[in-house]
């Protein structure tokens, strides 16, 4: 299948390109940018007039909720959220059930999620047994049934020792390490940012302190391990600060942001809205204008979508009670996007933190449109509004604070090893 | 669908009225005050050889207790029962959400059974705002809602009722300093109290607590934060006091219920530091002895037992007012 894209501006964030440039695919990867090679002719040809083509979108974390919670969404549900948000790759955290800690499970995901139409996925492998914090995984044995690298999704490692001792044993074979930083205690039964909207609202607080406590935990030991870390879904000020003085003395340490604390704070939990019962928990307005600047600057590696799809039951309860998460694959495109449009940044930087830095985290080859590149493609109209509604949301998550809002910002194509996974042109 | 982060107040219909009781806060001043005017003729009510008035006749009041509390919802019955409602009970943390049934599925239940109000307790902040959000949402909005205390959000009629007697007490709010005293971090009814008292022209509210007891940004909601006690009482001219639970002694928040007596327990030494006429509050039930001495509570600046009292006509007020807003 030879695929010729015209008439398209090409962001290619990798090599600092924006250009209106033809793309040109065959056997599934990018054989020529600008122009064709010799003797190509196209079987199919997208027209791109008015749009943007970049690499697909590459997503830390998205939840597809299988194994074990295929009430709140399959694999098929998220994998045709991916392609309509313009998601060719992803990384699934291991908070599963049963949890992504043996080989045979994470085999049979990947397993399950090859299929031509469905984004590339990367399992987090669970880095102690069950989560629990008390021993460890066979990381050796996960990393070959395919764990990218291993991670407690939002289940803190109690025990300093434990998290130490599985950190020296990543670091061994050099395994990313990916952390949340939460302190347990200081979490334990809040669900809310500890500041005036909780004080207002009755709810009980989380404070910015449960987050630096744990990141000073995290840094510490990845000095002393040497393991590669990455810290995930940073909430506040004091954490990118933090971050960026760990850099600073040298500690090679990565992190990200999810798209609801770049756009969202306290205030939006408006009156109990659940929606907005999210884990970090949203922070202050001070606290995500860091994490806006923090994003652009780059001392926030990434933007993720922390996609987590939760039936209407698991949210149609008192805010305390809620299931914690958002629905996010399709918002990550968008949202990036408004985040770009209010920062005045330019595609190239905005993109980057979408595609070719979160591959540069997940250690893949991908992110780029190089030739020879996989054809791995988001093709998106920038002007056109995108509106979630429950109808418009392909996830099974109907759960976002995001619902009834309109954004610029509609994918025409995606993707996916050259195969068309997506098209828009067909779908509205 | 989206109403719960609309920027309307979900308490008003569309004429903006009351609708729903669920906070205090941003209620218009004038909509306190006029709940607390119609309260005043229902003093009455209770003098009278029939304790009756007609106003709720045929109407299907529902306590929806999800968490226990004999008083509140007695005397929410008592003024349900005055305004001549048909009042049922349910005591819900001891029968269907024991089963499963989610709370949303309760409601629809009741509302199935031709309820005209919910009065709602629940010990999870916002749980009145689902229920109200789940009726507009489904068309019911003729059902009424009031807040009967959710978590540590809100309890507004005890609010309400402790601005009533403080208005038969003081006359005029404008010229007032009020302290509130005790565990306002997990206080519903600090919360509604200070609500009430900004809205309606207090130009000083104190909360006195340990740092342990105030919840962090509480001097955002226009108050003044003192620690010590002594110098929190010092010219005031109302003291109120909160209850403080037994089970705040487990969780290092507090050391002892002696050393808490100790530094925050009203005792005539440190009442004798607020205005000589200064009256004493609390929403009971008390805890003799821990945050308040018998002395105080048993005393004559004490107007525990017309808070009462006035409850009744406040709730009666409320209950009255929501049914005429139909």
């Amino acid at each position: 299948m030879k695929i010729h894209i015209k008439n398209g501006r090409l962001i290619d964030p990798a090599s600092n390109t924006d250009k209106a440039l033809d793309l040109f695919i065959g056997a599934g990867r990018i054989v020529g940018v600008g122009s064709a090679p010799a003797g190509f002719e196209a079987n199919s040809v997208l027209d791109a007039s008015g749009c943007i083509v970049c690499p697909g979108l590459v997503d830390l974390a998205a939840r597809l909720r299988e194994p074990g919670f295929e009430y709140r969404a399959t694999l098929e549900s998220e994998m045709a959220a991916a392609a309509a948000g313009g998601v060719t790759r992803l990384a699934c955290p291991p908070d599963t059930d049963p949890v992504l800690d043996e080989p045979g499970l994470v085999e049979m995901l990947t397993h399950r999620a090859r299929l031509p139409e469905f984004a590339h996925v990367h399992p987090v492998g669970a880095l102690t047994t069950q989560l629990e914090g008390k021993a460890l995984t066979e990381m050796v044995e996960l990393s070959e049934a395919g764990c990218v690298a291993f991670g407690q999704a939002n289940r803190a490692i109690v025990d300093t020792q434990v998290l130490l001792r599985a950190m020296m044993y990543a670091a061994t074979f050099d395994f990313p390490v990916w952390l949340q930083a939460q302190d347990p205690f200081l979490a334990k039964k809040g669900v809310a940012h500890d500041g005036e909207v909780a004080a207002r609202l009755g709810l009980a607080g989380i404070p910015v302190a449960a987050e630096t406590i744990a990141l000073a935990t995290i840094l510490h030991l990845a000095r002393e391990t040497g393991a590669r870390v990455h810290v995930t879904r940073v909430s506040s000020a004091a954490g990118v600060d933090m971050i960026v003085a760990a850099r600073a003395a040298g500690i090679g340490v990565t992190c990200d942001v999810a798209i609801h604390h770049l756009h969202l704070c306290e205030v939006d939990i408006g009156f109990f809205n659940a929606h907005a019962r999210l884990d970090p928990p949203l922070r202050s307005v001070r606290d995500r204008d860091a994490l806006r600047a923090g994003l652009a600057s780059g001392a926030i590696d990434a933007l993720c979508s922390d996609h987590t799809p939760v039936d209407d039951d698991g949210k149609q309860m008192p805010f305390d009670e809620a299931e914690v998460g958002a629905t996010g694959l399709e918002l990550l495109l968008p949202l990036t996007l408004k985040w770009a449009r209010e920062m005045k940044l330019p595609l190239t930087t905005a993109l980057a933190r979408v595609t070719s830095d979160p591959a540069r985290i997940l250690g893949v080859k991908a992110g780029s449109l190089a030739v020879g590149a996989a054809a791995d493609i988001c093709v998106f109209d920038p002007v056109a509004e995108y509106a979630v509604t429950r109808e418009s949301l392909r996830s099974q998550g109907k759960n976002t604070p995001f619902l009834g809002v309109e954004f610029p910002g509609r994918v025409r194509y995606t993707l996916i090893d050259g195969h068309l996974a997506f098209d828009g042109t067909l779908a509205w | 669908m989206n109403f719960m982060s609309a920027s309307g107040n979900p308490q008003l219909n569309k004429h903006g009225e009351l609708n729903h009781l669920l906070t205090i806060e941003g209620l218009p001043r004038e909509v306190l005050e006029r709940i607390l005017d119609i309260a005043a003729p229902f003093t009455g009510v209770a003098e009278r050889e029939v304790k009756k008035v007609p106003l709720l006749r045929g109407k299907s009041v529902f306590n929806l207790f999800f968490e226990n509390s004999t008083r509140t919802r007695t005397t929410f019955e008592i003024a349900a029962k005055r305004l001549s409602a048909d009042v049922i009970n349910l005591n819900i943390s001891t029968s269907s959400a024991n089963k499963g049934e989610t709370l949303l599925d309760t409601a629809d239940n009741l509302a199935a059974m031709q309820a005209d109000m919910f009065v709602v307790r629940h010990a999870s902040s916002g749980a009145p705002y689902l229920i109200a959000q789940h009726l507009a949402a489904t068309g019911r909005d003729h059902i009424h809602v009031v807040n009967a205390g959710d978590g540590r959000h809100a309890h507004p009629t005890q609010g309400l009722l402790d601005m009533y007697t403080i208005r038969h007490y003081k006359k005029d709010f404008s010229q007032l300093t009020v302290a509130v005293v005790g565990d306002v971090l997990h206080s519903r009814v600090a919360r509604s109290q200070i609500h009430a008292l900004t809205t309606l022209g207090v130009p000083e509210v104190r909360v006195i607590a340990p740092k342990t007891l105030l919840p962090t940004g509480i001097d955002r909601l226009g108050v003044r934060v003192f620690n010590d006690m002594r110098e929190g009482l010092r010219g005031v001219d109302v003291v109120m006091m909160l209850r403080l639970q037994n089970e705040r002694m487990q969780g290092a928040l507090l050391p002892s219920t002696q050393e808490y007596f100790k530094s925050w327990g009203l005792t005539p030494e440190k009442l004798a530091l607020a205005k000589p006429d200064a009256i004493v509050m609390h929403p009971g039930p008390m805890n003799r002895g821990v945050e308040i001495d018998s002395a105080v509570a048993d005393g004559s600046q004490a107007v525990i037992l017309p808070q009462v009292t006035f409850g009744i006509a406040v709730r009666m007020a409320v209950m009255a007012m929501l049914a005429g807003n139909s």
